[in-house]
């Protein structure tokens, strides 16, 4: 983990360049990680939500966005990372991702938002084998101000094995 | 341009025609059948109507009669859209106070031609 | 500035498929010897357009053939022709025939021209004509005028009658027509013209002599441009070159064409057309009328609560009454906006009943009965979802009734019954439901031949002797059929198992009664949309549910003394004469209710696929209509769940699905446990 970027900390702008992406960044657990920013719908406050009968752990459950049930999945859970209380900071990211030609909605609590970076590619490092986190979910990493931020792949995070069983089976 | 009343009881005659007056710059209303025409013909003063004859609820040659009686359209072209049978309905709607006719077939270049003699 | 007019075909096609339904309910409805004149204008104007459009279009061969059939419609229509059964036969025919022929211009496939030679031959025969006759030729000027070309010049002698304007035509348009064709002179004659006061200023009192130069000017050319006023006008076209012609032969062309003169009557609507089933969905105008004058509601009464707005620091009392009102008036808006908008989706259920008048006739030809079929109730609306999925169920009922149903008339007529039999299908609303009933007036169901039938396939114990309503329950078993022969017509497999499943996936369900001898009513009942559903709300625990209403039977409190348990694992509960398992919601689900003693709940009986079963709940709350929303758009199906819905808090509320928990009340638990496995693996 030593390599250096140069990437440039950017304010929320539309100034990207080219061949870099933009990423939100969020804190769990102590690390940062970032989603592509426009895979992100909003960011919302953490509210209660329906809970959905036997379904794992992490699926908090559904909420109701603007008409639209919409399943919040706990980041921390999904992770196998250690539990905490939910606090002020807690927020969910409402993200879209992609599995089976499908696009869904989903929202996923984290500890607190932290910012928006703008990556090149040629900065974006592929993971080593994590031990504590499904290396699946993880698209890169990347270092920023010194910081490692996990870039994760979302479309895979959420394509939980439930949610794949019942693409490919009917019930 | 001219803004036109387009009646029809077909949806794909009703389509072209409207299309054809739209892309000649007109304003169209359309109306699926006399008692439709009339009421919007009452809502939307309009410089021309064109109206199919056989149609259900009103046919063409009562809707001409039913506009002529209404002041705005004394004065006002109406063309009947008739087959090239029906000479007899052409007399039907020139007593109903029809100004003209086109005959179908037409294609919209005959159309638009047609509504040109009408239109000052 | 040309225009690609192939872009309409689709809709030509669709709106003459919709024709050739018009035009067959239409022929079947015909009464041999006593012609519906509504009937007969409404098949008609269906072939008319049929035939307008595909002359317009350029389908030649579909314009050619359906004048043969309008031709022969017309003389119908005017009384000249008196309608048998052969000419409905081949009308019939001919509407198959160019079903097929529109199908493939559609498609871009071959037409089978023998057939439609045969066809177009015998329409012909009928017509008394020589076969082969083009109609689509293009509308031409008999006369020749083509010798005069040559002479230049032309003086036109035009004196309008006084209401010449009141044709909407106007001379100085005329002028400038014949000014396309070459040099034009005008001299206006003011001689008629009355003083001012006396004057009518919506006459015409002038008159033109027109003088025409230009170089090969046909005066068929100019007859042309005056052939919109020739009634209207005296007109005298004169060749200047001395060659006198006058417009008297007109004249009397004219006088032929009046013989035929009749008030045409205005038309009464046809039935209402069937559309293919498609994605689409056609709109009539007077519903996108009402939803955009209801945005505009709304528009205005956003407006009016958009001025509330500012200063909120003196929000006095008056203000607060002005949001109040402005919030029931946004309330009744919405709820009218949202009833507005799910009747877009409503279609009349005749879009499904078309079919059968055309379906009876041949079935009963086909089976030598004799059926007086009715239908009412063609205009009750309902979900076009539903609607696409009704049909197949329809068909199969139906035919089942003349199939087995109505006895052939030897029988009938043995029974002391009319040897015609009748079969009604009838639609209506009913509470917030669309009810259908099949009925007929035949053999009745045979309670001892169900029996036997039953035994025989292993679905009853020998010695059982269930009541009435139970044995008609068997006729809905998977492998039941009691026709005696198979015959092509209903015994293709599907049996009524599949039709009540196909029904009871669109939320409805179907009863049976029947006496036998006299007939069978089999009676279906359909939400009216899927989009909403009538629900119970109820709390188990800390959760709302929704259970459809649809479902349930009733709700009662727990009695304790009615609870039994078999075998220390399932528990049934005494419900009058019968024993119902108790489902316990809160365990499948893995949550908890107010109590684990469930005695001092509720039970909210339920039946799902002809089971029973009594669902425990803590609290019935509310009934309320709610709007269905799919779980599976954004995460998945889930056991037990039919769907959610968003409650007026805002909240999400699950909707239960009633077989779903019976089914899993009856497997063994664990299901949780699986899946939190896979969870973590």
């Amino acid at each position: 983990m030593s390599s250096v970027s140069d990437s440039t900390r950017l304010e929320i702008s539309s100034d990207t360049q080219a061949d870099s992406s933009q990423y939100l960044t969020f804190l769990l657990g102590g690390e940062e990680y970032g989603v592509d920013i426009l895979r992100v719908q909003e960011i919302k406050g953490w509210d209660n939500v329906t809970q959905i009968p036997n379904t794992p752990d992490y699926i908090k459950g559904v909420i109701n966005l603007r008409g639209a049930i919409v399943p919040i999945i706990d980041l921390r859970q999904r992770f196998n990372l250690e539990n905490t209380q939910y606090g002020p900071t807690t927020v969910v990211i409402v993200l879209k991702v992609r599995n089976n030609e499908k696009e869904r909605t989903v929202g996923i609590v984290v500890d607190a938002v932290s910012d928006v970076y703008n990556i090149a590619g040629d900065d974006m490092k592929p993971p080593p084998d994590f031990g504590d986190i499904d290396v699946e979910f993880v698209n890169g990493l990347a270092t920023i101000d010194d910081k490692m931020v996990i870039t994760l792949n979302i479309d895979e995070l959420l394509n939980t094995p439930a949610i794949a069983e019942s693409a490919m089976t009917t019930h | 341009m001219a803004s036109i009343l387009a009646v029809d009881d077909s949806e794909s005659m009703r389509q072209m025609v409207s299309f054809a007056l739209k892309n000649a710059g007109h304003t169209v209303v359309e109306a699926v059948d006399g008692q439709d025409a009339l009421a919007r013909a009452k809502t939307n003063k309009v410089n021309l109507v064109i109206t199919d004859v056989n149609m259900p609820r009103m046919d063409g040659i009562s809707l001409i009669k039913e506009l002529r009686n209404l002041p705005d359209y004394k004065f006002t072209p109406i063309l009947m859209l008739t087959t090239e049978s029906s000479s007899e309905k052409k007399q039907q709607g020139k007593e109903a106070g029809a100004t003209g006719w086109l005959v179908k077939p037409f294609n919209p270049d005959q159309l638009i031609s047609t509504i040109n003699r009408v239109l000052g | 500035m040309s225009i690609d007019i192939t872009q309409f075909h689709q809709t030509f096609f669709e709106e003459s498929f919709e024709g050739l339904d018009v035009m067959e309910s239409g022929l079947l409805e015909l009464d041999i010897g006593a012609v519906d004149s509504d009937v007969i204008n409404a098949i008609f104007r269906a072939a008319h357009s049929i035939k307008g459009g595909s002359a317009t279009f350029g389908f030649t061969n579909i314009a050619t053939f359906t004048h043969a059939m309008e031709t022969l419609l017309d003389e119908i229509r005017d009384g000249n022709r008196a309608v048998s059964t052969e000419i409905v036969d081949i009308l019939l025919q001919s509407v198959d025939c160019l079903r097929d022929m529109i199908t493939a211009q559609r498609d871009g496939e071959e037409n089978d021209q023998e057939r439609i030679d045969q066809l177009q031959k015998e329409l012909d025969t009928l017509l008394g004509k020589e076969p082969g006759k083009d109609v689509s030729k293009q509308h031409t000027e008999d006369e020749t005028g083509v010798e005069n070309a040559l002479p230049s010049e032309w003086i036109i002698s035009f004196t309008p009658q006084p209401h010449l304007l009141k044709t909407g035509n106007d001379p100085a348009l005329l002028f400038r027509e014949l000014q396309s064709l070459g040099d034009l002179e005008i001299e206006a004659d003011t001689g008629k013209l009355p003083p001012l006061a006396e004057m009518d200023p919506e006459s015409c009192y002038l008159s033109w002599k027109l003088r025409l130069r230009g170089d090969a000017i046909t005066e068929e050319a100019i007859r042309e441009i005056f052939s919109w006023v020739e009634d209207d006008c005296d007109l005298e076209i004169r060749n200047a070159s001395s060659e006198v012609r006058g417009g008297e032969k007109r004249e009397t062309e004219k006088t032929e064409e009046r013989v035929g003169e009749k008030g045409a009557p205005p038309k009464k609507p046809g039935k209402k057309p069937l559309t293919p089933e498609s994605s689409s969905i056609r709109v009539s105008i007077d519903k996108v009328d009402t939803l955009i004058n209801m945005v505009g509601e709304l528009v205005i009464t956003q407006s009016m609560m958009g001025n509330l707005d500012g200063d909120f620091e003196d929000f006095d009392h008056a203000r607060l009454e002005q949001l109040r009102e402005g919030l029931s008036l946004l309330e009744r808006n919405i709820r009218e906006l949202q009833e507005s908008v799910m009747r877009i989706r409503m279609l009349p259920i005749s879009f499904v009943f078309s079919r059968f008048p055309r379906m009876v006739h041949d079935l009963s030809q086909k089976l030598g009965k004799q059926i007086n079929f009715e239908m009412s109730g063609e205009q009750t609306e309902l979900d076009k979802t539903v609607m696409e999925k009704i049909g197949d169920p329809l068909v199969h009922l139906v035919r089942n009734s003349i199939d087995h149903g109505i006895e052939p008339p030897e029988v009938r007529r043995q029974r002391g019954k009319p040897e015609m039999g009748s079969v009604h299908l009838n639609a209506f609303h009913k509470g917030g439901n669309i009810v259908i009933e099949i009925s007929d007036d035949g053999a009745g169901l045979n309670k001892e031949r169900i029996l036997e039938k039953a035994r025989e396939k292993g679905l009853i114990e020998e010695d059982c002797q269930p009541s009435e309503e139970k044995i008609y329950e068997l006729l809905f078993q998977p492998g039941f059929s009691t026709a005696e022969t198979v015959s092509d017509i209903s015994g293709r497999g599907v049996g009524m198992d599949v039709v009540r499943r196909n029904i009871r996936e669109l939320g409805g369900n179907i009863d049976v009664t029947s006496s036998e001898g006299q007939g069978t009513t089999f009676t279906i009942r359909l939400p009216l949309t899927l989009a909403i559903l009538d629900g119970q709300l109820v709390r188990i625990g800390r959760e709302t549910y929704i259970i459809p209403l649809i479902s349930i039977i009733e709700s009662l409190l727990i009695a304790p003394g009615n609870i039994n348990s078999i075998a220390s694992k399932s528990e049934v509960y005494k419900l009058r004469d019968e024993y119902i398992p108790i489902v316990r919601t809160h365990e499948l689900f893995g949550t908890r209710a107010d109590s684990d003693n469930i005695e001092e709940g509720l039970l909210v009986v339920i039946e799902g696929d002809g089971q029973k079963a009594g669902l425990y709940v803590d609290e019935l709350l509310g009934q309320q209509q709610v709007v269905i929303k799919s779980l599976e758009t954004n995460y998945q199906k889930v056991d037990g769940i039919s769907g959610a819905t968003i409650l007026g808090d805002g909240t999400v509320a699950l909707i239960l699905d009633v077989e779903g928990l019976i089914g899993m009340s009856r497997r063994p638990r664990g299901n949780k446990a699986q899946q939190e496995e896979r969870a973590v693996a």
